[in-house]
């Protein structure tokens, strides 16, 4: 899967938990998740199950605890689908 | 500060109408909200007819946005939706969600008799028995966590006098009100959102069907399931819903020049203590008698003016005791009971919501002027006889009308009482 592609599933999983729309107009690989969008950090357990359920793939939870960034999710989530 | 407390505002998911308008309506129409429920038939549930809101997913999603609506479950959605209704009709602005300014003197007492039983049932349980716990995500405890409900419209409403839920079985949304009112008259709280919630799930409504307190003679013809006072009356029909009552002190209100349904002017609550006929599904009569009594005496109203009673009354045995608790509550015998109605002929019994929709029920006839139908009950029940011209089968317009009670008795032998008053300022 192209890369951008699997960046448009991230942002379209996170956009309804985003409390700040100016920084996700300008999303990019390095936007922070939790800093910038202002994505409440309990909700993170329901973004992952949604990457899990999106790309088909499984996510330690050690892996969740690498993903501070936009980017950091995609290149998880490319590296799981190999 | 003002002793007296007033209603504002106020809101309504009932299964025969959602919003106050169309709730009045069919209240005033006798229309009843009683469904097939496929659910209940699959399960084979003896009761397979139920009170469920129409129409709630629209206005749940014009209403909330994405991330909202996501972590709401039934009891949240409903209640999110009636105080919303409450807080415009109280003539309030509702607060922008990126705003950072609180608001001091409003809290809300938002009760449920069973909470969160849908996303145990169809999240929690199933999810930790496959061994999948970590797909529970992160809503399921502020959707089982029994003040859930209460905490979800906080952050609505940006709420920030006291926040909880209570929850007293069938007299929970009754009792939710009295406790507001006692809130307010101490100057604690100038206004606070009352009254309760209950999810629409047959997860809920199984442990009563196997109870065999719920009708199950009428599958075939759900309109005509829920049959308070009537001698074929074969048990309860369960409901969902929520309502909300914005009340208010009246010293406030008047400041800001609000609309005033009526006055809360007295409330009772106690509980019988499994004693003396009490048990934990039944009503002590004598508990009963005296938490009526005592709100009379809370309003300083005598059992004399009372205009008008929006009884408990189930379609249960218990109907004919509650009518006689009544009469000797009020010492008014057949012949001098004023008219008694049982919004549950339409909407079923909506448990920890019952009475605070019924509440609703209640104020609406007294601002209107009217008593709703009490639909079903052609064939008054032998022991009611005696009241029979008591019970309105057709709508009655009463001129003058000034006071008109509600009690509400739930399992656990517990009783709350509220005396609604014309406010003639």
């Amino acid at each position: 899967m192209e890369q951008s592609a699997v960046m448009e599933g991230v942002v379209k999983i996170l956009t309804p938990w985003v409390k700040n729309d100016e920084a996700l107009k300008g999303v990019s690989m390095e936007t922070n998740i939790l800093d910038d969008l202002k994505v409440n950090s309990a909700r993170l357990v329901d973004v992952v199950i949604a990457f899990e359920d999106e790309f088909d793939i499984e996510i330690d939870d050690e892996d969740v605890d690498t993903v501070n960034t936009v980017g950091d999710a995609v290149q998880l989530i490319s590296s799981k689908l190999g | 500060m003002s002793a007296r407390v007033v209603i504002t505002g106020m809101g309504v998911v009932a299964p025969n109408g959602t919003g106050l308008t169309a709730f009045e309506e069919s209240l005033r129409a006798g229309q009843s909200g009683i469904r097939h429920v496929e659910a209940m038939a699959e399960a084979n549930f003896a009761c397979t007819v139920a009170g469920v809101p129409q129409g709630v997913d629209a206005l749940v999603d014009a209403e909330f946005e994405e991330d909202e609506r996501l972590v709401m479950n039934g009891s949240h959605r409903y209640a999110s939706l009636a105080c919303l209704e409450a807080w415009r009709d109280a003539g309030l602005e509702r607060p922008a969600r990126d705003s950072e300014t609180v608001d001091w003197d409003t809290g809300a007492i938002v009760g449920t008799g069973i909470g969160g039983m849908d996303t145990t049932a169809e999240k929690v349980i199933p999810l930790t028995n496959a061994g999948k716990v970590r797909r529970i995500g992160s809503t399921s405890v502020e959707q089982v966590m029994a003040s859930g409900v209460s905490a979800r419209v906080s952050g609505q409403f940006a709420l920030g006098n006291q926040v909880t839920t209570n929850s007293s079985a069938c007299s929970t949304g009754t009792e939710a009100i009295a406790m507001g009112v006692e809130r307010i008259r101490r100057g604690a709280a100038v206004r606070m959102l009352c009254g309760g919630s209950e999810a629409a799930t047959h997860y809920i409504w199984a442990g009563f069907d196997a109870m065999r307190v719920l009708n199950r003679r009428s599958n075939d013809a759900p309109e005509k399931a829920s049959r308070p006072m009537s001698g074929s009356a074969g048990g309860f029909v369960p409901g969902a819903g929520a309502g909300i009552l914005m009340i208010e002190s009246e010293e406030s209100a008047l400041a800001r020049g609000a609309r005033i349904y009526a006055e809360v002017a007295g409330q009772g609550i106690n509980c019988g203590g499994h004693r003396m006929g009490g048990s934990m599904t039944a009503p002590n009569p004598e508990s009963v008698k005296r938490c009526i009594q005592a709100a009379l005496a809370d309003a300083g109203v005598e059992a004399h003016e009372v205009d008008a009673i929006n009884g408990h009354l189930t379609a249960t045995g218990a109907d004919p005791r509650e009518v006689g608790s009544w009469s000797a509550a009020l010492g008014r015998g057949p012949g001098e009971l004023p008219p008694i109605t049982s919004t549950k002929s339409m909407i079923g019994h909506t448990l920890g919501a019952a009475g605070a929709i019924e509440s609703v029920a209640s104020v609406l006839m007294l601002a209107g002027g009217f008593v709703h139908p009490s639909i079903n009950c052609e064939d008054v029940h032998p022991e009611i006889e005696p009241y029979a011209d008591s019970i309105p089968h057709n709508l009655q317009e009463i001129d003058g009308m000034k006071v008109i009670v509600k009690a509400g008795f739930g399992f656990g032998d517990v009783n709350a009482c509220l005396v609604f008053k014309r406010w003639d300022g």
